[in-house]
């Protein structure tokens, strides 16, 4: 379980970056959290693994208070995949950097290979097994970093814009993976500006803007309402445009039910 | 006469047990925006590489096949003589800007060209104004955001009056709203400069219907090359699982004639379509 209560948390002088936010996340849940530019979302998954601490308000993982812990203790519960790769990656080839954290962590030495054989497989690294990272393309060095986390098994998963540089191809890949993760019983939060991405997988969104938490629902649900959507400087999804353009009764995020939608607006034009 | 003419082109990287790319025939004319897309792995960075002549020439590797732009052939011209007539855009800004202010980075192009100060003055002061960033002129590029500093690097090429821009994913690192400024301005450089286009871009629902033409890549080789609309709606793009637009789909679930025939690539094309059905 997460739980952030009342939490505020400013860099240096200037306003705070996150302003009152309360958040519960169960364990198990799958979650998004979405907001424009400097909206608090990289702030507030900070909080989760203790990198930040809040100013005022708690911050309570798998009910520890993050002040009262360190990261390294955090770190195996919060599993957190950075945005930029490079930020991450350091080993001489794919194979080590996977090792790496399995190794510090004292596994035996025939469960770190097992692990990495599985990463290696999941991930589509197999045939790089002894390049260097930094000779991997961009979405390869991305799904690496993701690998090498979800090599330890923390039981929160936290990926911070995952799908930058993915074809659609992996991103449905990917979320099948985090789904399965899911289902095995872990939290898994991602934060994103891939509204596609979040509007086609994610049962869950959290809305922030400007340090604010703005909403927090069913994707459905809030990635219908336009006023939303604008508020916090968000694209909307491609089917809620459409549902839009076409002024449909009940604007969705689903295929099949947008497709339903204008078939009936058709026969009702006929009628 | 094409300004790209890129013929049986292969290549593979030094060291590199499959070719990156394989039998590529690709011709593009001045002005035309071009979309390029394909899954990761593709090919599609190792082909941008190849038309400013940084591979083979920086690079190494098996190369075969030529490479003509503007009349230069890559391989028996200087990067630097290419560079003149094909800028590259790269996916990480920061890999590309260096200097302490927007002015001096955008200025060091033309500076490098020894033209008279008059001449840089002026080429600064109409990309900053081009590219819509003039107010950003004493900044440091690195207090810039994602998009402002992609614009940078854009108008930092454009005082090399190129006439193609080639852009590798510049969008996969910005957010959606400042992606769909930056893919508009493309088409308005495109359109009013006549700047040859050719994109390298994953979100496909942003662009398709501001190119006018689309090229997917797939395991080193050109596997669909036409009008958006026409790639859009084959087969082969369902196939391979290009980030096809959702009005596409939805279209195709429709199964009315009207529609699919005109082949709509935005939400407004296709209420436009639906609304216009007759019983």
């Amino acid at each position: 379980m997460i739980r952030l209560e009342d939490v505020t948390f400013s860099y240096a002088s200037s306003k705070p970056a996150l302003s009152h936010v309360t958040l519960e996340i169960s364990d198990g849940e799958f979650v998004a959290i979405i907001g424009e530019n400097g909206a608090g979302k990289t702030t507030l998954v900070k909080h989760l693994n203790g990198l930040l601490k809040p100013e005022s308000g708690r911050v309570l993982v798998c009910g520890v208070d993050s002040r009262e812990t360190t990261v390294a203790t955090l770190a195996r519960k919060v599993g957190l995949v950075f945005q930029n790769p490079d930020h991450q990656l350091f080993a001489e080839t794919v194979e080590k950097e996977l090792a790496f954290a399995l190794v510090n962590f004292g596994m035996p030495k025939e469960k770190v290979s097992e692990k990495v054989e599985w990463a290696l497989e999941e991930f589509e690294l197999k045939q790089y097994r002894s390049r260097s990272p930094f000779l991997l393309s961009g979405g390869e060095r991305k799904r690496l970093a993701l690998a090498s986390v979800l090599c330890y098994d923390p039981e929160i998963v936290i990926l911070d814009e995952p799908t930058t540089g993915q074809d659609s191809r992996q991103k449905h890949r990917l979320a099948s993976l985090l789904k399965r993760l899911n289902e095995q019983g872990k939290t898994v939060l991602i934060v994103t500006h891939d509204i596609e991405f979040v509007s086609d997988y994610i049962p869950r969104v959290v809305v922030m803007s400007g340090g604010k938490l703005v909403a927090d629902g069913p994707t459905g649900e809030c990635l219908t309402r336009l006023e939303l959507l604008e508020r916090a400087s968000l694209i909307s999804p491609q089917l809620a445009e459409i549902s839009w353009d076409l002024g449909l009764k009940s604007p969705s995020i689903d295929l099949d039910f947008v497709v339903a939608g204008i078939n009936e607006m058709i026969r009702g034009l006929h009628g | 006469m094409p300004i790209i003419e890129v013929q049986s082109l292969y290549y593979s990287y030094p060291g590199s047990k499959e070719p990156s790319l394989i039998d590529i025939n690709f011709k593009a004319n001045e002005g035309e925006f071009v979309v390029i897309s394909g899954p990761s792995g593709c090919g599609k960075t190792t082909f941008c590489r190849a038309l400013n002549g940084i591979i083979p020439v920086s690079y190494g590797g098996e190369f075969k096949g030529s490479v003509v732009v503007d009349g230069l052939e890559t391989t028996k011209h200087q990067v630097y003589e290419i560079a003149q007539k094909v800028a590259l855009v790269f996916q990480n800004p920061e890999n590309q800007l260096f200097c302490t202010s927007v002015e001096r980075e955008v200025a060091f192009g033309p500076e490098n060209l020894a033209l008279s100060r008059e001449e840089i003055r002026c080429r600064v002061d109409e990309a900053l104004e081009m590219v819509g960033i003039s107010h950003l002129r004493e900044k440091s590029p690195d207090e810039l955001s994602g998009g402002e500093q992609q614009k940078v690097a854009i108008a930092a090429l454009l005082t090399m009056r190129p006439k193609v821009l080639v852009l590798d994913e510049p969008t996969a690192n910005l957010d959606p709203l400042s992606a769909r400024s930056f893919l508009k301005l493309l088409a308005r450089l495109n359109e009013e400069m006549g700047v040859t286009v050719l994109l390298v871009e994953h979100r496909l629902e942003m662009v398709s219907h501001l190119a006018d033409r689309c090229v997917i890549f797939d395991g080193g080789k050109i596997v669909l090359d036409g009008p958006p609309r026409e790639v859009l709606y084959s087969d082969t793009a369902s196939r391979l699982g290009i980030g096809v637009p959702k009005a596409v789909l939805v279209a195709k679930r429709l199964k009315l004639q009207e529609i699919t025939k005109a082949k709509p690539l935005t939400s407004w094309e296709l209420a436009d379509l639906v609304r216009g059905i007759k019983p």
